[in-house]
């Protein structure tokens, strides 16, 4: 619900700042992630408290809107939850500029089963077997026999790419039977709802959800399964981590760079603490 | 002296209403050329053979496999949902307008009307939202499925959007039948039963056939409830009718309106969901013409 009132207010605000122009010195636009929706809304507010004066927009669609709407001029930084891709990067330079990247924090992607789910840990290799279809029923993991139900998000999330190269590998299919759905919260639905259902949301949203879904720990390789923690996601232990990102249009400058400087500060790092995530 | 003056005012008002009617032929026009001619550059990227035929829809899966826009799955999606919407929605949307008609005594007519009205006008987010709490869980557990994100749930919440429209328009093609065909009837022996299922509803048949095409329309072109409650998988009947209708699907509005928002101008994907667009208007193109067509049908036999 709340994604969709997001996104028309997403269309109706890059529809004004299309006709505009990108946005003055003091007033910047975010637009991409869903994922770091949150996140950016805190650093927002926080930066506006530190910055009196000045003033930042935040949007969401996900991360392929917001890289799409930074190379049309659309905003001033796009958010993104996974690194650009060579045809964006393309589309940017035919555009006469060269992105910069600079990453902003880190986030575990957490796998979440429903609460009566029996199966205690789960290893790359399960996760990659249920996501393109090889596994079908709870019990070939273990588990009791109870058809499993994949959840994803749908296909402008850069976390639903994030999760296809990491899991399946790049370019290859996600089964087609997946539920695809327009936000991280209705996933949360579904988990709770259906007893044999598993989906993938940033690590601050499962943790958001509290008792309605169960966060499963993950194991790669061979190694033992860590659920995402501060520790395990900067290590690199839990293997679903990733950078979360901002992009602008070439080197920022005035109000993008102070906000971006800013928001890789200590003190913009303590908010990416506040809303759940994994700072730098 | 008053005729001309009177003539030419005339004049003006005619003319004012035959461009108000061509505008909006005009302007629908318009719009499917636009629709159109933001599709077809699709076929140079993705041949319209693999579009029709394709089983896969992973509008973002990186080559060489990838991308894939199949209409196949999209099509199905739509059709099973509405097919099973119009199995649960006419028998309840006909009874309920013979019922306010022919049988409910007129204070009670006065107060079903308005209300079957009412329920027209409810907002469909309002209906997915009640689908995706209520329905999907409840589905769930009575058919013992997997996933309450179902075609069935799908159905039954557009069945529940669709009813109140087929009704109305029935219940308007049920009164327009002549007061002389009910007492004829009577007349003649028959009960009051015999009437409205012999005489009654056969000479209403046009009327009420483009109650339900009307009805089919809105529930093709219904896209907030299904993107809610079908869980929006782009699947094909491979384990046969009963399984797909019990588990989740994609329809064609599904995924326009989950994606185009979110798709970047001229690329192959936003080709791609024009062209789902171009096939859509098609169906509800059809529908409406076949109404239009079996309501034009009615109105010759009701004045012979």
């Amino acid at each position: 619900m709340r994604s969709r009132t997001l996104l028309a207010a997403a269309a109706v605000a890059g529809l004004c700042v299309s006709q505009a122009g990108p946005a003055s010195a003091q007033a910047l636009s975010l637009k991409g992630s869903d994922t770091m929706l949150a996140l950016a809304q805190g650093w927002a507010a926080a930066y506006m408290k530190a910055r009196p004066g000045r003033s930042v927009s935040v949007t969401g669609g996900g991360s392929t809107t917001g890289i799409a709407s930074l190379v049309n001029g659309g905003c001033d930084v796009a958010n993104a939850s996974r690194v650009m891709k060579g045809s964006e990067l393309e589309k940017a330079k035919a555009r006469g500029f060269v992105p910069r990247e600079f990453a902003v924090a880190r986030d575990g992607l957490a796998i979440v089963v429903n609460p009566a789910n029996t199966v205690a840990k789960i290893t790359m290799d399960q996760l990659k077997k249920i996501y393109n279809g090889t596994f079908t029923n709870w019990k070939q993991l273990g588990g009791r026999d109870q058809a499993i139900v994949t959840v994803g998000r749908d296909s402008s999330s850069g976390t639903y790419g994030f999760f296809q190269d990491t899991v399946l590998g790049i370019g290859r299919p996600y089964r087609p039977d997946m539920q695809t759905t327009p936000s991280t919260n209705s996933i949360a639905q579904t988990i709770s709802q259906d007893v044999g259902a598993i989906g993938y949301v940033g690590v601050a949203y499962a943790k958001e959800f509290g008792a309605k879904v169960r966060i499963i720990p993950v194991a790669g390789g061979a190694g033992e399964a860590v659920m995402p923690s501060l520790e395990t996601v900067r290590t690199g232990k839990y293997p679903l981590s990733r950078y979360l990102f901002m992009y602008t249009r070439g080197n920022p400058s005035g109000t993008a760079k102070d906000f971006i400087d800013w928001v890789r500060s200590a003190q913009g790092q303590s908010v990416v603490t506040q809303v759940g995530y994994f700072p730098l | 002296m008053a005729t001309p003056k009177r003539s030419l005012r005339e004049r003006a008002v005619e003319g004012v209403v035959f461009s108000g009617g061509m505008a909006s032929i005009v302007l629908v026009a318009l719009i499917f050329l636009f629709v159109l001619k933001e599709a077809l550059p699709l076929l140079k990227d993705y041949p319209l053979s693999r579009f029709l035929t394709d089983r896969g829809w992973q509008p973002t899966l990186a080559p060489p496999e990838g991308p894939w826009f199949g209409l196949l799955p999209n099509v199905w999606g739509s059709f099973l949902v509405t097919a099973g919407a119009v199995v649960l929605s006419v028998p309840l949307a006909l009874s309920t307008a013979v019922f306010t008609s022919e049988v409910a005594p007129s204070w009670l007519r006065d107060m079903l009307k308005p209300l079957v009205e009412l329920l027209a006008l409810v907002p469909s987010v309002a209906i997915g939202f009640v689908g995706a709490v209520a329905i999907n869980p409840l589905v769930k557990d009575l058919f013992g499925l997997d996933t309450g994100k179902s075609a069935i749930a799908g159905s039954i919440m557009l069945a529940f959007m669709a009813a109140p429209t087929i009704a109305t328009i029935a219940e308007d093609a049920i009164n327009a039948v002549p007061r002389s065909f009910r007492d004829g009837s009577l007349a003649l022996g028959a009960t009051r039963w015999q009437g409205i299922s012999g005489i009654v509803l056969p000479a209403a048949k046009p009327g009420i056939l483009a109650a339900v095409m009307l009805g089919v329309g809105r529930a093709v072109g219904e896209t907030m409830v299904v993107i809610m409650v079908t869980g929006n998988a782009g699947v094909l009947p491979d384990k046969g009718i009963w399984y797909a209708f019990t588990h989740s699907v994609r329809t064609i509005t599904g995924t326009i309106g989950a994606e185009a928002l979110e798709v970047a101008n001229g690329e192959p994907h936003y080709r791609a969901l024009f062209m789902l667009g171009v096939v859509l208007f098609t169906i509800t193109f059809v529908l409406n013409a076949i109404a239009h067509y079996s309501l034009g049908k009615g109105d010759r036999r009701a004045q012979a």
